[in-house]
């Protein structure tokens, strides 16, 4: 087998006398997605600041291409073609779409003796890698981001990672504030990049849109990885049930069953 | 010297709004959030036009609030892009007494050369500046309480030094026919030269922030200072370059200020710290950072210029004129917000769609 682009082994993470990860080991290939998935504060977010450089482990390897790494800094980590998306996407509301795509990284071009912001440019490339992802309403890259909805606003972002060189892209629940339409037009962006190679790394709790575009699985229950499990391995029902912790659930709904009886309510379950 | 008895309107507000970029598309342009602005400052001229009467729009009476405008504006354009990137400098209105004293007391009292005292003025401004960056970064401390520290140790500074070092806190500087002509004459007799240098400003820091990477990199700090570092936008650079324009620029109207009048005063100056703040906010610049253009910026600086010296030309008291500042201020904060909306929400086939 080749080896992973991204290989993590025995990471472990405390902050000061806390335990936050123990001995957490991932691999993810190109082209495929990885969901890491976990209920509130099983960890997740400590592992993508990890990954996205803005913590550095206590102990554990990090590997990219079978080469140990350690990053520094989030912007050495994004040098290593590691890119992360927050749930909302674009963070600068009021720079219009070309600005806020090469924020860091302006094209320029001559004007006289002066070197100058190419904002043409820059508004063609923008609108041009959001056409390629299928957001088709955007044609003027002047327009603020602040006007674009959440789903075209993850999918600037990703627009973004994908157009500087991203290997491995992660994405933090990008769908958790999206509404049905949005949400999958979001997984198909990820799916999209998932066909250009990239290795995606997609943190959610939600299990159907994990299923939909996963091809690997890892569980994490209190900052430890309860399973990991490729595509088709286990039903929805038990990846929730691990993502809560396993016998919990299964209490969890008894205890709604007997509330809903008594109250005489109609059911009406968790999300998802 | 500056403006007049009235400086204490208070700023509560948090502002809003400006542009995108260059050259919009004519549809466009009457989106643009500087509309408010430029809505605001035809207003007041009218006003002014109208009750003034005829000394208002001569030469004489434009030189008036040119002259006030141009000195604000030096201070304000430099403000702004620090407002934009998410400070604020109060410390300018310690800077131009500071600035006055230093090119009075060397160039004046000690009768050193007038380059003398005016690079040593510039420098110190830069000097103040760097140091309120420095400050600013290092213990993220929000500016607004670092620069009230400096605005006040600046201004005890500058008194004490100018008691020990002349012995008075009012310095007579005489400068040569030069530095009149460059720095602090009038032409016409009425129009300051310093509108030139305002002019000049406007130009650069126009520049800077429409076509220069590095207005990309103010807008996108004012915007979210962390994404800004992640993106790899070297932001504490960008933070004390930006605190040493500001204080360069008090400084430089501090030391023209000083060759104009031919003295400087220990008090002069305390007005610019929110009559600076109060043209920016006017002109559309969020106070939260993020947002803002330098045409907005001329255009409240020309707003609270107007207003300020066109209340002489009125029949009315001119204890009148604060109040209606601070009218303005709140009306021209709401109206920039309704137009950072519809700046928001601005789309080319207005085609609205589910979220």
């Amino acid at each position: 087998m080749t080896t992973p682009l991204l290989r993590l082994t025995g990471i472990n993470k405390s902050f000061g006398p806390i335990d936050v990860l123990h001995d957490i080991s991932l691999e993810v290939n190109r082209g495929e997605v990885l969901c890491l998935l976990g209920d509130n504060g099983a960890g997740k977010s400590t592992l993508i600041k990890i990954l996205s450089g803005v913590h550095k482990p206590t102990s554990g390897r990090m590997e990219m291409d079978g080469k140990s790494v350690e990053f520094g800094s989030p912007r050495d980590a994004s040098d290593h073609g590691i890119a992360t998306v927050h749930q909302f996407g674009g963070t600068f509301p009021l720079m219009s779409i070309g600005r806020s795509f090469f924020v860091g990284a302006e094209p320029t071009r001559r004007w006289g003796p002066l070197t100058i912001y190419d904002r043409k440019r820059a508004n063609e490339i923008a609108v041009t890698e959001m056409r390629q992802l299928g957001i088709t309403r955007i044609d003027d890259g002047d327009r603020l981001v602040g006007g674009l909805s959440g789903g075209e606003r993850q999918a600037l972002a990703i627009a973004r990672a994908v157009h500087f060189g991203a290997s491995v892209l992660i994405l933090d629940e990008p769908t958790a504030a999206l509404g049905v339409k949005e949400a999958a037009h979001v997984l198909r962006i990820v799916l999209q990049a998932r066909r250009k190679g990239i290795a995606v790394i997609f943190i959610t709790h939600n299990v159907v849109h994990a299923l939909t575009v996963g091809d690997h699985f890892a569980v994490l229950i209190r900052g430890s990885k309860a399973a990991d499990f490729r595509k088709g391995e286990k039903s929805r029902e038990a990846i929730t049930d691990l993502m809560a912790g396993g016998e919990q659930m299964a209490e969890l709904e008894a205890e709604i069953e007997s509330f809903s009886a008594t109250n005489d309510a109609p059911r009406d379950g968790a999300h998802a | 010297m500056t403006s007049q008895a009235h400086d204490q309107p208070a700023v509560v507000a948090t502002a809003p709004s400006a542009p995108h970029s260059s050259m919009p598309s004519l549809g466009s342009l009457v989106r643009r959030p500087e509309v408010g602005s430029l809505i605001g400052m035809v207003a007041v001229l009218v006003f002014f036009s109208i009750f003034g009467g005829a000394n208002f729009m001569s030469a004489g009476g434009a030189a008036s609030w040119l002259n006030v405008a141009s000195e604000l504006g030096i201070i304000a354009l430099p403000v702004g892009l620090l407002m934009i990137a998410g400070h604020l400098d109060l410390s300018v209105g310690s800077m131009v007494p500071a600035s006055s004293m230093t090119i009075a007391i060397l160039s004046g009292h000690y009768d050193l050369p007038i380059i003398v005292g005016i690079l040593a003025a510039l420098g110190l401004g830069l000097a103040v500046g760097f140091i309120n960056g420095v400050l600013v970064i290092r213990t993220k401390v929000p500016s607004f309480v670092v620069t009230l520290a400096t605005l006040f140790a600046l201004a005890g500074l500058t008194l004490g030094l100018s008691i020990i070092l002349s012995g008075s806190t009012s310095v007579a500087l005489k400068s040569g026919p030069i530095a009149k002509l460059v720095f602090g004459d009038y032409l016409g007799g009425k129009f300051q030269v310093t509108l030139f240098w305002w002019i000049a400003i406007v130009l650069i820091v126009g520049f800077i922030l429409n076509f220069s990477r590095f207005g990309n990199w103010i807008l996108a700090m004012g915007g979210d200072a962390v994404s800004a570092r992640n993106a790899g936008i070297p932001t504490d650079r960008v933070t004390i370059a930006l605190f040493m324009s500001s204080s360069l620029c008090a400084a430089f109207v501090g030391m023209s200020q000083a060759i104009l009048y031919n003295s400087a005063q220990v008090a002069a100056g305390q007005s610019f710290i929110f009559n600076s703040i109060i043209a920016v906010v006017i002109g559309g610049v969020l106070l939260t950072g993020g947002y803002g253009s330098v045409v907005g910026i001329v255009l409240g600086t020309l707003t609270f210029a107007i207003v300020n010296q066109g209340i002489f030309y009125t029949g009315f008291d001119a204890n009148w004129a604060s109040l209606i500042i601070g009218v303005l201020l709140l009306a021209a904060v709401l109206m920039n917000n309704t137009f950072r909306t519809m700046a928001l929400t601005y789309s080319p086939r207005t085609k609205t769609r589910a979220r």
